[in-house]
């Protein structure tokens, strides 16, 4: 026994540590329990290693992993600086686009009412020289540009071509030290020249000191320069005063606000009315005039507030007979048989304009079915009528001065046609229209429509002869 | 047989002055169990790393005794069981016969040799595997597969594991 255990006692330990271990196994398996103690220690001995080494990692690790965290929050911070960056910029580019096209569109309109033949051109690039105001356009002379031609923008006057290339013009913008056009107030009429200062106001020279001119009114083109067309928005004034000799007068151009970057040159320049109507001065907002209801004006009861006038009465009226008689105002070639006027019924005994009880304005449908009045009663004069198209806006003159509108045309709303008025009736016997006013059926060659400074303001135009020495200024076919 | 091979199996023993201190011999096992652990919680396919079973191998091969190899062995093996769900004394066999033929098997082999190292470390893997696999089975029933490919793989792994970490282990040894 010794020799075998001494021959082979690793074999013999082995087999005795085997055994244990089966009957251990045996043991736990078949009374189905647990061998604590081994386990206990096991466990004691492990678990607060493991406690430490959890201890360890919580803190090295979430160190580790929030110095990568934060590698991360930087490179994300990084990408998200850079997208920003480039959102900006994209957003910046759409903007200038979004503003592009409405500038494009600006000029797309303002081209197709004006009643000047004009070229659209970009701006491509200033001029040389530290005190010139000059820019390059990119249309030259192959697109009809000359110099000496008006450039504009639907705002007011730019400038003027001072050089045609080709491909090219040269444009010297109206605050070039040396540039000058002839202006004319909105409110008084008084004329001036507009002076570039090389700066962002111009000056409006040679006006006298005892000329009234206020504060935030507006000059236009007065044509006297034979350049720019007559009507043409030039600026607001910003600082009016007295001078040695003449007035300090210091426009802001209102055609170069935020910039000059499409303009129209004008080939063909027809002369335009002065927008009438005061301006208010800035700073002041000016309420609509109250609608006048019929419980607050008895006489115009029945009637619109568009009738509130004698003339809208009237206009009502001549209207009224000229559908009895099937006779449609604004058609007919000349010489043709006007609507018999001597059958308005109730007309002879209209009462005058601004009689303090007039009778009841004829009533649609009404008055062409009323009996004649007896000829030659006393009525007066009546004032002439405007009778605008159907399509054409009432304007101020219309709806509130008729001799105004007796007078000269009605002023067209910006982006409206011509302003039309009743065609001129030939005067019969017993009838009492001497002068009906302004005829309908005009050529549109004589009516224009103006540039909108501002698109609160009408713009009434009337082409005016600009004299023969002015090519590019055209003469009206009525006035020729 | 090649000179080589003849030097690779006749390799004189090696110096049985070559001690462990043991404080290593419970340090360096507590922490392979705990690697094994612990380790698989954040890298989970490290749990076929069987380091308790590479630190008994190592400590069979540098120590040449059979007796004090599988009590190493059996020692370990405990350890792991006392952390299993398993009834103790499985891993305790397993590495108790792994210590015992490792040891036995390092009178043979010069097993300082890295080739040596790798072919015992892959052999002990998978002797190890296959013993557990019979022993489930046969004590307590369970309907284990072997996967023998998966085995011999996963040994690879561990004889790769098993070259770097004895060179490591082999400079926990006090000459004498």
């Amino acid at each position: 026994m010794d020799f075998f255990l001494s021959r082979y006692r690793s074999l013999t330990v082995l087999l005795i540590v085997i055994a244990t271990q089966l009957l251990l196994i045996a043991y736990q398996v078949k009374t189905n329990k647990d061998v604590p103690l081994i386990r206990v220690w096991a466990v004691t001995t492990v678990t607060p290693a493991e406690q430490g080494l959890e201890l360890v990692r919580r803190y090295t690790w979430g160190f580790v992993e929030d110095y990568f965290v934060l590698l991360g929050v930087r490179s994300e911070n990084e990408k998200l600086k850079h997208e920003n960056g480039t959102l900006k910029i994209e957003n910046h580019y759409l903007k200038s686009e979004l503003s592009t096209a409405d500038r494009a569109q600006a000029l797309s309109v303002f081209k197709a009412q004006s009643p000047s033949t004009t070229v659209a051109a970009r701006v491509i690039g200033n001029g040389t020289g530290a005190n010139s105001k000059v820019v390059f356009v990119d249309r030259g002379s192959a697109s009809g540009v000359e110099s000496g031609m008006a450039v504009v923008t639907p705002d007011g006057i730019v400038g003027k071509v001072v050089d045609a290339y080709p491909t090219a013009s040269l444009v010297m913008l109206m605050t070039d030290p040396t540039f000058a056009a002839g202006v004319v107030s909105q409110k008084n009429r008084v004329h001036g020249t507009l002076k570039g200062q090389g700066h962002s106001e111009c000056l409006v020279d040679y006006v006298q000191n005892e000329e009234p001119v206020d504060v935030g009114e507006w000059f236009y083109t007065s044509g006297d320069d034979r350049i720019f067309p007559k009507g043409f928005p030039v600026g607001q004034v910003r600082a009016a005063r007295n001078g040695k000799t003449f007035k300090e007068i210091y426009v802001a151009p209102s055609g170069m606000q935020g910039g000059v970057e499409e303009v129209l040159i004008v080939l063909e320049g027809v002369h335009q009315e002065i927008p009438e109507g005061v301006i208010a001065s800035p700073g002041y907002k000016i309420l609509a005039p109250p609608v006048v209801s019929g419980s607050d004006s008895p006489a115009a009861a029945g009637t619109s507030a568009a009738q509130a006038t004698d003339a809208d009465r009237l206009r009502q009226i001549y209207k009224q007979a000229g559908a009895s008689q099937n006779h449609v105002f604004g058609e007919g070639t000349p010489g043709s048989k006007p609507p018999d006027f001597t059958k308005i019924p109730n007309l002879r005994g209209a009462a005058p304009a601004g009689n303090a009880n007039p009778p009841a304005p004829a009533q649609p449908g009404v008055a062409s079915n009323s009996p004649a009045g007896p000829a030659g009663a006393a009525a007066p004069k009546p004032a002439a009528p405007a009778v605008p198209p159907p399509n054409s806006a009432p304007n101020k003159s219309t709806t509130g001065n008729s001799a105004v509108s007796a007078k000269s045309p009605a002023p067209a709303a910006p982006g409206q046609g011509a302003p039309a008025s009743v065609p001129k009736p030939k005067p019969q016997a017993g009838a009492v229209i001497a002068d009906p006013g302004p005829t309908d059926g005009n050529p549109p060659s004589e009516t224009t429509s103006a540039p909108a400074p501002k698109a609160d303001r009408a713009a009434p135009s009337v082409p005016l002869n600009a004299g023969p020495s002015a090519p590019r200024l055209q003469t009206p076919a009525s006035q020729q | 047989m090649t000179e080589y091979t003849e030097h690779l199996i006749k390799a004189p023993r090696r110096d049985a002055t070559d001690k462990f201190r043991y404080v290593w011999l419970v340090i360096v096992p507590l922490i392979a169990i705990l690697s094994q652990v612990y380790i698989p919680r954040f890298v989970s396919f490290l749990a076929y790393l069987e380091l308790p079973l590479l630190v008994t191998v190592h400590y069979a091969l540098s120590r040449g005794g059979p007796i004090p190899s599988l009590l190493y062995g059996m020692a370990i093996g405990l350890a792991q069981d006392s952390l299993s769900h398993q009834p103790i004394g499985m891993f305790g066999i397993v590495k108790t016969l792994v210590g015992y033929f490792a040891a036995t098997v390092s009178v043979r082999f010069e097993v300082e040799n890295p080739v040596v190292t790798f072919i015992l470390s892959f052999f002990f893997y998978f002797f190890h595997q296959f013993l557990y696999w019979v022993f489930s089975r046969a004590l307590l029933a369970e309907a284990i597969t072997f996967d023998a490919q998966q085995t011999l793989m996963f040994g690879l792994l561990n004889a790769a594991v098993a070259l770097p970490l004895f060179r490591v282990l082999d400079k926990l040894k006090v000459a004498q």
